[in-house]
């Protein structure tokens, strides 16, 4: 029955592992103020940047590893990690001088870059690795004034761009590995729309680690000036590996009055075997301003890799009148462990924020909402709703949730609801009773559960997260 | 500033650990004291939980499961420690008469820690076997009885003023209701701080419920004098199998007074608790409660509310642990915070692996009055098993201004019509109490405390 479907699906593989031989140069593995000044010289970087990465390397020396959250971390050894990894052929200009075993690489993942770029539309900023190798689009993007160009590039032709709103929403003193990123961050992408323009396409970055023993600290800057609108896809895909891969990202978004930037992620890196062995660690740091009136932003993420995701898109609403929303799926399948949520702070008057979250555990794993929603005394007429979802497949998986709601202020409606349980028998023997068999039901259940989120997500990208869905509850989904 | 903020930050943080200090010296000075002084069952377990609080020290809010409570401000004062046992000039009988009509409970006194000999009438028709006495003489009559449960669940906490109260109680109430009794009325316990200087109170309880029995009791706390109470009491219930037992804690005490309560509760199979917590008037209040389900078809009703104005600090911390299957648990929290009250609700709801078909419900709802009033609220739910239904639900937010519109417009004066609201919004609260008389008091009260009176008793001459 059910059970069996279950076990069915707790013991796939993982489909996407596969190894791109791409020569790679790798710099000694170990972190010391010497390697943060090696990284910043390969990259040709000017004297504030490499203040700037010294300062948050000194002050990471300070810092202990956090352990609040609801994960079984395996101690992490910092100096064994190298700390940059860049393909050594030059940045190619067209997609012929693209490596032709990346090509390849895209094509097993059924991204290929030509079809991206005939089909759908989407300019491609692909990063394998630290480095950025291949920007399409740009030039049709340039004349409009859109900069959509990989971080290192950006420092170089915009830097005044980049040191004003760098570090402006997470200080390098943020956090744990906010301040490694600080450090060692080798590459991400920058982002900026300028005023009363509107992106006419979906900005997408696809990432994925490739070089063994490389940890990616990937940094990533979105900026929409008054009246803009981007909408900015990222998705995630990674290698088959054996140790475990450390990833640890920032991602800053800025939303100046009247802007709306809508951010969507599709997380799908190794998650370790059927017995827990390997599987990327994500600790991501994600965190959007409201900063002008009338302001939105809007996150939607679907994860289903990783061995171990601690990542908390969040949201500062300190223009009056904004909003923002947090839409989730997250499955954990055999060993996995998940701690994720959002923050949302309300700062400004008469704002609002929304969150949905929806967590399916299956096999082993740990799945964990943890969110935040803060009040500030000032912040009148506050309005929240939140609503987190558990579903559990398995009787060894565990689901969590942990919100916070802290309100300071009278004027504030805050709101939350969430429920924990398995599919219904009712819906099952329902489905039954139709001709419907088990099997079909479980994925028409769990398809209906995620619905909510997913139909959030830019039609391309919701095509992928489906297929994410599947592979990762396989046997379940019709 | 910013540096002086971060001095005062080390300062108080150094501060804690004076006051810790300074009760660590005590107990080192005075152990032998402190142990000729007690209820012999309470002498055993002092050693390591004294060595405990050493380790965990006093909570202060960077400890997560105090982060919306701060005692850095009540626990600085130099309160005085009755540890030589002095008996306190007052005879509570002559002086109280507790006004809720026809609740006619078994009626006993704690004056600060120690439990106070009675011979009051209505006592002696106690059913045969029930025992309600004070530690220290039970751990001389019953001593096996009493070393049976004694600290079995206060041992496993991992709180600092858990381990502080192991270190330093010396007496407290024993209650024991042998197997298939059914009392007839409540027992109430009333607690009464009464000092002339700034006192600190340590007392450790233990309630038996024997298999198939019944048992009713209602905690009423009090102080007298306007001096700073520090009170820390620690509450162990074992409710046996087919046992009902029912806790009400009716809280209206002065502002000075902090209050940690803990009490922890163990259920064994096919058993029913209720724990009901009041606060209608109070300083600094936290209470912690942790109810383990260890039986299978528990059923298990736990639900609050705070009525808090002024400077009131009401702190509500939860535990529900479903360790065997096919149990149920309700939860309902309702708070109303005005002025610059400070409310916190933490609903942890553990779920273990094979606690199959458990049902558990949670529900925190609060009003904030003024600008000034903060809640913070923390629903948590760890779930292990999978055929479970769990749900959890907060809201934070102002009386409906429809239904306010919907009064006025039908004459019904302003201030009247928040009354009702408010009145309405806690009542799911008072339903909840089993007792008829005492929830028609305790109607009464809330009322009266919702008019802006302090909703003392009425003939309670304890109350200031």
């Amino acid at each position: 029955m059910s059970d069996e479907i279950i076990y069915e699906v707790t013991q796939n593989d993982y489909k996407y592992g596969f190894t791109t031989d791409i020569e790679t140069e790798i710099i000694p593995p170990g972190l010391s103020e010497d390697v943060v000044r090696l990284i910043s010289k390969k990259k040709d970087e000017p004297e504030w940047l490499l203040d700037f990465r010294l300062k948050a390397y000194r002050h990471w020396k300070t810092l202990k590893m956090p352990d609040w959250a609801y994960l079984d971390i395996p101690p992490i050894d910092f100096q064994a990690i190298s700390y940059f990894a860049a393909p050594r052929k030059n940045a190619p200009k067209s997609l012929d001088e693209v490596d032709p075993e990346l090509l390849k690489t895209f094509d097993k993942l059924g991204i290929p870059l030509e079809e991206q770029k005939i089909l759908s539309g989407v300019a491609v900023d692909a990063v394998m690795d630290s480095v950025s190798v291949k920007t399409t689009f740009r030039e049709n993007l340039a004349e409009m004034g859109i900069i959509f160009c990989s971080f290192s590039e950006a420092v170089r032709e915009h830097p005044d761009l980049v040191q004003k709103y760098l570090a402006s929403v997470v200080p390098y003193a943020d956090n744990y590995f906010a301040a490694l990123n600080s450090a060692v961050f080798s590459d991400g992408s920058f982002a900026y729309i300028p005023k009363g323009v509107r992106c006419p396409m979906e900005l997408s970055t696809y990432f994925r680690i490739n070089a063994a023993n490389t940890g990616q600290f990937e940094r990533t800057l979105i900026v929409a000036e008054e009246g803009s609108y981007v909408s900015y896809l990222e998705g995630c895909t990674a290698p088959m590996r054996d140790e475990n891969q450390l990833h640890a990202a920032v991602v800053e978004i800025v939303v100046l009055k009247d802007a709306e930037v809508k951010y969507s992620t599709v997380q799908n890196w190794y998650p370790g075997d059927k017995d827990g062995n390997g599987g990327v660690y994500n600790f991501v740091t994600k965190r959007g301003i409201c900063k002008g009136e009338n302001s939105r932003l809007s996150w939607t993420q679907v994860e289903t890799g990783s061995a171990i995701t601690w990542k908390y898109p969040s949201t500062i609403l300190m223009g009056d009148n904004s909003s923002a929303e947090f839409y989730s799926v997250a499955v954990t399948n055999n060993h996995q462990q998940a701690d994720t949520g959002t923050k949302m702070i309300h700062i400004g008057k008469n704002t609002s924020s929304h969150i949905l979250s929806k967590g399916i555990s299956a096999g082993q794993s740990n799945n964990s909402y943890r969110g935040l929603v803060r009040v500030n005394p000032k912040a009148e007429n506050a309005r929240n709703f939140s609503q987190c979802d558990s579903l559990l497949l398995g009787d060894k998986c565990g689901a969590h949730t942990f919100p916070y709601m802290e309100v300071n202020n009278d004027t504030a409606i805050i709101e939350h609801e969430a429920t924990t349980s398995k599919i219904s028998e009712d819906q099952i023997f329902y489905c039954n009773q139709r001709g419907i068999d088990t099997e079909t039901a479980v994925g028409l259940i769990v398809n209906g559960y995620a619905k909510e989120v997913l139909n959030k997500l830019p039609m391309e990208f919701a095509v992928e997260a489906q297929k994410l869905l599947q592979i990762t509850l396989e046997g379940s989904v019709g | 500033m910013t540096k002086n903020k971060t001095d005062v930050q080390v300062r108080e943080k150094k501060e804690t650990v004076l006051f810790e200090q300074q009760y660590i010296e005590l107990y080192e000075q005075y152990t032998d004291t402190i142990c000729s002084h007690s209820a012999t069952a309470l002498n055993a377990g002092r050693d390591k939980a004294f060595k405990k609080f050493r380790e965990l020290g006093f909570p202060t809010p960077q400890v997560e499961n105090y982060k919306y409570t701060d005692l850095r401000e009540p626990l600085s004062v130099d309160y005085g420690l009755n540890i030589k046992r002095v008996n306190f000039p007052i005879n509570p009988y002559d002086v109280f008469k507790c006004d809720v009509p026809g609740i006619s409970a078994y009626l006993y006194f704690v004056v600060n820690d120690a439990f106070y000999p009675t011979n009051y009438e209505r006592n002696k028709s106690l059913p045969e076997g029930v025992i309600v006495t004070s530690l220290r003489q039970a751990s001389e009559e019953h001593s096996e009885l009493v070393e049976k449960h004694i600290s079995k669940l206060a041992d496993k906490q991992n709180d600092g003023l858990v381990a502080f109260n192991g270190a330093f109680a010396q007496d407290g109430f024993f209650i024991y209701v042998p197997k298939n009794v059914i009392l007839d009325r409540p027992i109430q316990i009333i607690n009464i701080m009464r000092s002339d200087v700034d006192f600190m109170a340590n007392s450790r309880n233990l309630v038996v419920v024997e298999q198939g029995a019944k048992a009713q009791m209602l905690v009423c706390d009090h102080t007298v004098d306007d001096v700073r109470f520090f009170s820390n009491r620690v509450t162990e219930v074992f409710v046996g199998e087919n046992a009902f037992y029912e806790h009400y804690k009716l809280e209206s005490v002065s502002r000075e007074t902090t209050d940690v309560s803990t009490l922890l509760i163990k259920q064994e199979q096919n058993s029913n608790v209720l724990g009901n917590l009041l606060t209608l008037h109070n300083g600094v209040s936290r209470n912690n409660v942790e109810i383990a389900l260890d039986g299978e078809n528990c059923e298990t009703h736990l639900c609050g509310m705070a009525l808090s104005d002024g400077k009131q600090v009401v702190d509500n911390f939860t535990s529900i642990l479903h360790n065997k299957p096919n149990s149920h648990s309700n939860e309902l929290f309702k708070y109303i915070l005005d002025d610059e009250a400070k409310g916190g609700f933490t609903g942890r709801l553990y779920v273990e692996k094979d606690a199959q078909k458990t049902l558990a419900y949670q529900n925190n709802k609060n009003i904030l009055l003024k600008r000034t009033a903060k809640m913070r609220t923390r629903p948590q739910l760890e779930i292990f098993a999978d055929d479970v239904k769990c749900s959890h639900g907060a809201t934070i937010g102002q009386l409906d201004e429809k239904a306010m519109f919907y009064m006025r417009q039908r004459g019904i004066p302003e201030k009247e019509a928040r009354m009702l609201l408010m009145f309405a919004f806690a009542a799911d609260v008072i339903e909840f109490i089993r007792i008829d008389a005492l929830k028609d008091r305790i109607k009464k009260m809330v009322e009266k405390r919702l008019r802006g009176g302090h909703s003392k008793c009425d003939g309670c001459s304890f109350c200031s």
